[in-house]
């Protein structure tokens, strides 16, 4: 679990890793080592204060061009909200995130369906299953050229659409997308905010984590 | 000292829902005949020393940090 200064969630997803079963590891942005981790969580908030662009400057972290290499050579990451944004400005996902269509923060719960099941980080999930978790952002609307969409949908690349309402004017209802591999799932809305029931609005997300033990553990799901 | 002036802008294709709110905002003003606001960001770069502006390594700078290729255009320029 990667901290930069201006990160919000990691907290919340450090506990996520846990109640899922695995040992948690705070990185700081500044490290330049990746203590044997096997899997890397980018977490939501403001990197850097977000200043420029949403990741642009948390793409440039120490921490980061070891784990850039390190996802390249398949070790899974899953990047939630501004970590979303910072995979895409580090180019391990294609794409881009904006401004919000409407300009407005949006905070709520969301429904989503998995369209793509068998990814490191969702194969807990099965295919067309729905999920509710928060959403919460006012740079969420992803956007990429129409031919990056295409081949987004026709390789099975994104990971999860908004149901019942797009909350950002997100292009083809994308809420979460992958890499060829599988390994890297960058998503908009926020599986570390519902594990549990006295916190969150159902417990869908913990899937996330659960689905990254079975996948480094090689338990068929 | 010379600077290099780098103006980012949203690529046409790519929706600017904050200008679009600027155009919504100017009929209050009175102002009608305004079809299209598009807001970029200018970012104006200066070398330490005082050797001539590095307009090739600005132009490096804009592509790797200032712009994001996917959804931004950018112009690098000197200004005296």
């Amino acid at each position: 679990m990667v901290t930069f200064p201006g990160s919000l969630d990691d907290g919340d997803a450090m506990r996520a890793i846990r109640l899922a079963g695995a040992e948690a590891v705070p990185l700081w942005h500044a490290e330049a080592k990746l203590h044997q981790v096997d899997a890397v969580v980018l977490p939501g908030g403001f990197s850097y204060g977000d200043y420029l662009r949403c990741g642009a400057i948390a793409r440039f972290a120490p921490v980061m061009g070891l784990i850039v290499s390190a996802a390249r050579d398949g070790m899974p990451v899953l990047g939630i909200c501004n970590g979303f944004q910072i995979l895409c400005e580090a180019h391990l996902l294609p794409g881009a995130l904006v401004r919000n269509e409407h300009l407005h923060f949006r905070n709520r719960d969301q429904l989503l369906r998995v369209d793509s099941p068998d990814t490191a980080w969702t194969n807990a999930y099965t295919d067309g299953q729905e999920i509710l978790l928060p959403v919460k952002n006012g740079e969420g609307r992803y956007v990429a050229d129409p031919r990056t969409l295409d081949e987004l949908s026709a390789s099975g690349r994104i990971v999860a659409r908004y149901l019942r309402g797009n909350p950002n004017g997100s292009l083809r209802d994308i809420a979460a997308i992958r890499n060829e591999a599988g390994t890297v799932v960058g998503i908009m809305p926020h599986p570390e905010h519902a594990v549990e029931e006295l916190t969150g609005p159902s417990t869908d997300g913990l899937g996330f984590f659960t689905s990254l033990l079975k996948y480094l553990t090689g338990v068929p799901s | 000292m010379a600077r290099v002036v780098v103006d980012v802008m949203l690529k046409p294709e790519i929706l600017d829902p904050a200008g679009q709110a600027v155009v919504n905002a100017l009929p209050r003003l009175g102002v009608s005949d305004v079809a299209s606001v598009r807001i970029g960001k200018r970012i104006e770069i200066e070398f330490a020393g005082d050797s001539e502006p590095d307009v090739e390594r600005a132009k490096e700078i804009a592509d790797k940090l200032l712009a994001n290729p996917v959804i931004e255009d950018f112009t690098v320029r000197v200004e005296e």
